[in-house]
């Protein structure tokens, strides 16, 4: 009688034991997977792998925002709305100034900052957009100041010139090319109006992809250019409709 | 020859009980708190390292001194350190880590294994100097004890914490550790950090005495697995014994101090003792001492050290 009442009560102790650790572990591991995908817009050190490798391997010893000579870095605190305790920094605050020697990643004991990045312009934190309703470039004044910031000079932007509608002056415009910008965001710094006209995000959450099937016959070898030179029309015979309509004109 | 006298408890070496008598004076009184003072230096001395090689620019023959924090850190700017539970964890994520954070929690888990494990937790945490004031206060104010939990949910806090961290790929206690972040906060800036450092406390306070430290830490559990086979350790000489009880009562685990076991070991073989040394300075016989562990010779002779004393004493 006696074994087994402790029997049966070695059992229920021990579902309760189980029950306890499962309820527990289950409210724990929904803690962890909402702050770990909590925040995918934060800008992370150079080298940073791809942010749930990161957050996993970080340490979160801050030895890199200490090794920064700018004081770029910063430790998310609890509460922040970047994961508890990694790095990361604000470029409209203080942006990377791309060290040379990247101090940072040579800090990181876990290797979250990858060791392997040597040339700092290989980084990619983040790349740079441009809110062309806000840029004062699209809005036809000669501001270009990102342009003229970026460590990654002509390369990460360039400036393209558009015709101003029917003005006879162009539009000098910075384009960003998401291949060399390393997302350091001294542009997002520079900026000139009131809130960054250009800013530094995570790639994945603006950029696009157009597939494998795509086949872009015109960019093989023919440079594209945007020459423009406007015709007086000299009589009022129809001239050839552009664009779709000569598919409707019957002949080719 | 118990029996003439009423009012006199014998021990079981035919020795009378004494209590714990507070010293009047200042030096005895010191004498007595000496490990609670020592302690504080060290976990203070730790913090101020961090702090000033971050802030203040401490260097040391160009090196900076302590950089980093409690989770990694780089002393002297050559050797790494680096938390052995949190390493464990992150390793268990299935991340492949460089050798300088392997080597540093290397260097760290020797350390612990040789003066014992749970030394991290009475003279390095600082989260131990709120855990201690909340025991503190709570001698000192009419708190019942309403809650029973097993010492042993620790253990279970701490596998948790392991499997957690191979299913959700992130480091499970590194993410919601008090610890981590009231030491990382107090070097890199306050946020909401002390909230979990004031619940510890509240919770330390008016719900389960020692309930953090004693109850829940996992950090505490993995070096109390580490310190049971640590050479440094609370020696018990039994022929001085009184079971009089003040040790049990100063000690934050006191489950450690099975005199019965600690007669046959001759020394607490429990890796749950902090080896903070409250027991050591309250004891009026001095039976309790650091020292080197004993070997299997030496605890078998005072074992029988003990049988003969409590033949005399029959």
């Amino acid at each position: 009688m006696t074994t087994r009442s402790s029997r049966r009560e070695f059992l229920t102790k021990s579902v309760q034991g189980v029950a306890l650790a499962a309820s527990g572990g289950l409210v724990w591991s929904y803690l962890l997977k909402q702050q770990a995908y909590a925040a995918p817009h934060a800008i992370r050190p150079p080298g940073a792998h791809e942010e749930s490798d990161f957050t996993a391997k970080c340490i979160k010893c801050g030895q890199c925002v200490r090794d920064c000579p700018y004081d770029t870095l910063k430790l998310a605190p609890a509460g922040d709305t970047v994961t508890i305790g990694t790095p990361y920094f604000i470029p409209r605050e203080v942006p990377c100034y791309m060290c040379e020697d990247i101090p940072c990643v040579k800090a990181c004991p876990t290797g979250a900052l990858d060791h392997s990045l040597e040339d700092i312009e290989e980084a990619s934190m983040g790349l740079a957009v441009i809110d062309i309703e806000n840029c004062l470039s699209w809005l036809g004044l000669r501001c270009e100041i990102c342009h003229r910031e970026c460590p990654v000079q002509n390369k990460a932007i360039t400036i393209e010139h558009h015709p101003r509608k029917i003005s006879k002056h162009a539009m000098f415009v910075p384009l960003v090319h998401s291949d060399y910008c390393t997302g350091c965001g001294v542009c997002e710094k520079a900026c000139p109006t009131e809130e960054a006209a250009i800013r530094v995000v995570q790639p994945e959450l603006v950029q696009g992809k157009i597939g494998e099937h795509y086949r872009l016959g015109w960019t093989i070898d023919t440079p594209i250019t945007q020459e423009f030179t406007p015709q007086q029309r000299k009589d009022e015979k129809s001239v050839p409709a552009t664009g779709l309509d000569y598919l409707n004109q019957g002949d080719l | 020859m118990a029996t003439d006298n009423t009012t006199v408890r014998l021990g079981p070496n035919g020795k009378p009980v004494r209590p714990f008598v507070m010293p009047s004076t200042l030096t005895g009184k010191l004498k007595v708190w000496r490990f609670i003072i020592y302690r504080r230096i060290v976990q203070l001395t730790t913090l101020l390292l961090f702090f000033g090689t971050a802030h203040w620019g401490w260097t040391v023959a160009g090196e900076p001194v302590l950089m980093g924090n409690l989770s990694s850190s780089t002393l002297l700017g050559t050797i790494p350190l680096a938390d052995p539970f949190a390493v464990l964890q992150i390793f268990l994520t299935r991340h492949v880590l460089e050798t300088e954070v392997i080597i540093g929690a290397g260097i760290i888990l020797l350390l612990y294994l040789l003066i014992g494990g749970r030394v991290w937790c009475s003279w390095v945490c600082p989260v131990n100097m709120v855990t201690d004031l909340s025991s503190w206060l709570r001698r000192r104010l009419p708190i019942k004890d309403r809650f029973v939990l097993s010492r042993n949910v620790r253990y279970t806090v701490l596998v948790l914490s392991l499997i957690l961290s191979a299913l959700t790929g992130v480091a499970a206690f590194e993410w919601v550790s008090p610890i981590s972040m009231f030491h990382r906060e107090l070097i890199f800036g306050i946020g909401m950090g002390w909230m979990a450092v004031l619940g510890v406390f509240i919770f330390d306070l008016f719900v389960l005495r020692d309930g953090w430290c004693g109850h829940l830490c996992p950090l505490g559990a993995f070096y109390g697995l580490v310190g049971k086979v640590s050479p440094l350790r609370i020696l018990f000489d039994t022929p001085t014994c009184t079971h009089c009880g003040e040790c049990a009562r100063v000690c934050p685990e006191p489950q450690v101090l099975n005199l019965k076991k600690a007669t046959e070991a001759g020394m607490i073989a429990s890796g749950e003792c902090t080896n903070c040394g409250r027991c050591i300075t309250v004891c009026p016989e001095n039976t309790l001492s650091f020292g080197l562990r004993k070997f299997n010779s030496t605890s078998n002779e005072s074992s029988q050290n003990l049988e003969s004393h409590h033949r005399r004493a029959a």
